[in-house]
């Protein structure tokens, strides 16, 4: 299965412009790790639930009541770049 | 002796008898740090301002007043960097303060100081940094562990009295061992994670970083709790951590688990770890063998998880909000190179395999069944634990490796973590003191004790580190620097 692992492929899907040297790496790389990762395939989980958290909690509700949060100026203090109280980005749309 | 060579214990003491002030204290720091540090760069950034304006007014009274904490450099102070180590956050100035950084405050401690670490917590030796590497107390040519490991350097050589890691898969416990002080991993659930920024969000908590066991548990009982900003955080363990220090081994159970003692353990690690045990019985407690029969599978487990949760909660680093943007006219360029141009290698490589692991086609044999496997592990140590009180074993297999050792060879820098990894896994609590020395080339090498414990049981598991600690003599070791 790790024969399909795709380097180049799966930089687009994460939008992470890679270099040919760096997919070359990876691949050699990753591809160890991912064999390494496939004797998971030997256990038996066909009766086991999967976890995704060590303490499952569910249905965490707070009041839905306003309540102090960040001002726009500390929210777009961090922008690389703003006008007008807005994020600038550039254009999406011609 | 300089006040810089003191736990937060002994360090009160002298500032509520008015033998020394918050303001010496960290003064002391910045001279320490002055001196040491250009050897040790466990620092990234010293906000000695911000630490002395609260030092004048600090209240010595409070539960860790006027006491400084190092930080590491993934939790929000507000005005302060929080870099991650990365590029890609250069330039950013904290908006809020982590819960743990206003618990910090409201115990009266003072905040002070950014550890440096691997870049977004991904890594073993802190050489993943974009700042460049920490390095060792104990041997400068050697890494502090990681992710933590400047956290745990500034500790080591005196330079801070106590501080801050996160650990994700050991990177509290890891660097701690190596750099031969205690490391505290809480019980996931036990911190809120509000204000870390996250790495792998269903196995981070934040934790101590001390000299002493003692100083553990009070860093805990100031930052654990319930906070309705993380919703993933309870109110469990009502109970003073530091509440059952002193008490004696009698009717302690303590299990070690076969698969951890195995071939491939240096064996000056090894000959410690029995030594260490033999030590518990002469205390008292009673060892059994247990057995954790998917150990082998933890950290294939590990780094399918952890890189899935890491490549969704990293995918917020875009060059939109905040961090560092590529200039060009379009905006999927701007994606794809703002994340090229910021992100270092590891960071490039763990985004890829979560986001594969994660794929379509791809889910249901990876990330589903690494979930699947994660029940069985967890499953292990609840058994484990219906039998003992808390599981010892080696926090790593070999004391610190050279830097630049494994840069090269991922598959081998992630085994490292092998007997980290399953602790938080099962979302449990673990800890690592120091329990002996390693001879390399005419350098002593701080080795490690793990002892893991029942989940919310952190007052048992400290108890049972503190009657160690007690009986022998290698948490005052310093390093020579």
């Amino acid at each position: 299965m790790s024969d399909q692992f795709n380097v180049r492929y799966v930089a687009q899907l994460a939008r992470l412009d890679l270099s040919d040297a760096e997919i070359e790496k990876f691949q050699s790389q990753l591809g160890q790790v991912l064999a390494h990762v496939e004797q998971l395939g030997r256990v038996d989980v066909s009766k086991v639930e999967p976890t995704a958290h060590a303490n499952a909690v569910a249905n965490v509700f707070r009041k839905d009541e306003s309540r102090p949060g960040f001002t726009q100026d500390a929210a777009l203090s961090n922008a690389p770049r703003s006008a007008n109280g807005l994020i600038v980005v550039p254009k999406v749309i011609e | 002796m300089s006040l810089t060579s003191l736990s937060i214990s002994a360090l009160q003491e002298k500032l509520r008898a008015r033998e020394a002030s918050p303001i010496e204290a960290l003064d002391a720091l910045e001279s320490r740090i002055a001196a040491v540090d250009p050897s040790i760069h466990g620092y990234l950034s010293r906000d000695y301002a911000a630490a002395r304006a609260l030092a004048e007014k600090a209240d010595v009274n409070l539960p860790l007043g006027g006491v400084p904490i190092a930080i590491k450099d993934v939790i929000n102070v507000i005005g302060e960097p929080c870099t991650c180590a990365s590029k890609i956050l250069l330039g950013y100035k904290s908006t809020y303060d982590a819960t743990v950084i206003s618990r910090l405050r409201a115990a009266g401690a003072i905040p002070f100081g950014r550890c440096n670490m691997d870049e977004f917590a991904m890594g073993s030796s802190t050489e993943n940094s974009a700042f460049g590497r920490s390095c060792n107390p104990w041997d400068l040519a050697r890494v502090p562990g990681g992710s933590s490991g400047g956290s745990a350097a500034v500790v080591a050589a005196d330079e801070a009295y106590a501080s801050l890691g996160s650990d994700t898969g050991g990177s509290i416990r890891q660097p701690a061992a190596l750099c031969g002080i205690v490391g505290l991993k809480p019980t996931y659930g036990c911190v809120s994670r509000y204000g870390l920024v996250a790495f792998a969000s269903s196995l981070d908590q934040i934790g101590p970083f001390t000299k002493t066991v003692r100083d553990a548990g009070l860093l805990l009982n100031a930052i654990a709790g319930r906070d309705p900003q993380d919703s993933t955080s309870l109110d469990v363990p009502t109970e003073d951590a530091t509440a059952l220090l002193g008490r004696d081994l009698k009717g302690v159970k303590l299990g070690m688990p076969k698969e951890y003692f195995i071939s491939g353990i240096d064996p000056q690690v090894d000959a410690s770890i029995r030594a260490a045990i033999a030590k518990y019985e002469s205390l008292g407690a009673e060892i059994v063998e247990v057995s954790l029969p998917h150990t082998e599978h933890a950290v294939s487990v590990y780094y399918v998880i952890a890189t899935a949760e890491a490549s969704a909660n990293l995918a917020r680093f875009d060059g939109v909000r905040y961090g560092h943007r590529a200039a060009t006219d379009n905006l999927l360029e701007m994606y794809g190179r703002s994340r090229a141009e910021g992100f270092g290698p590891e960071v490039k490589r763990r985004i890829i395999l979560g986001t594969y692991v994660l794929s379509s086609g791809y889910y249901d044999a990876y990330y589903l069944r690494a979930q699947k496997v994660r029940t069985l592990i967890r499953d292990d140590f609840t058994k484990a634990f219906e039998k003992v009180d808390a599981i010892i074993c080696p926090t790593t297999p070999e004391p610190a490796f050279l830097a630049g050792d494994r840069t090269d060879d991922p598959l081998k820098m992630y085994l490292a973590d092998i007997f980290t990894i399953a602790c938080n896994l099962a979302g449990t609590c673990g800890l690592s003191l120091p329990c002996g020395f390693a001879n390399e080339s005419g350098k002593q090498l701080p080795i490690g004790l793990q002892l893991i414990g029942q989940p919310w049981k952190e007052a048992r598991l400290l108890q049972i580190a503190h009657a160690y600690e007690q009986a022998t003599d290698w948490h005052k070791a310093r390093p020579a620097l």
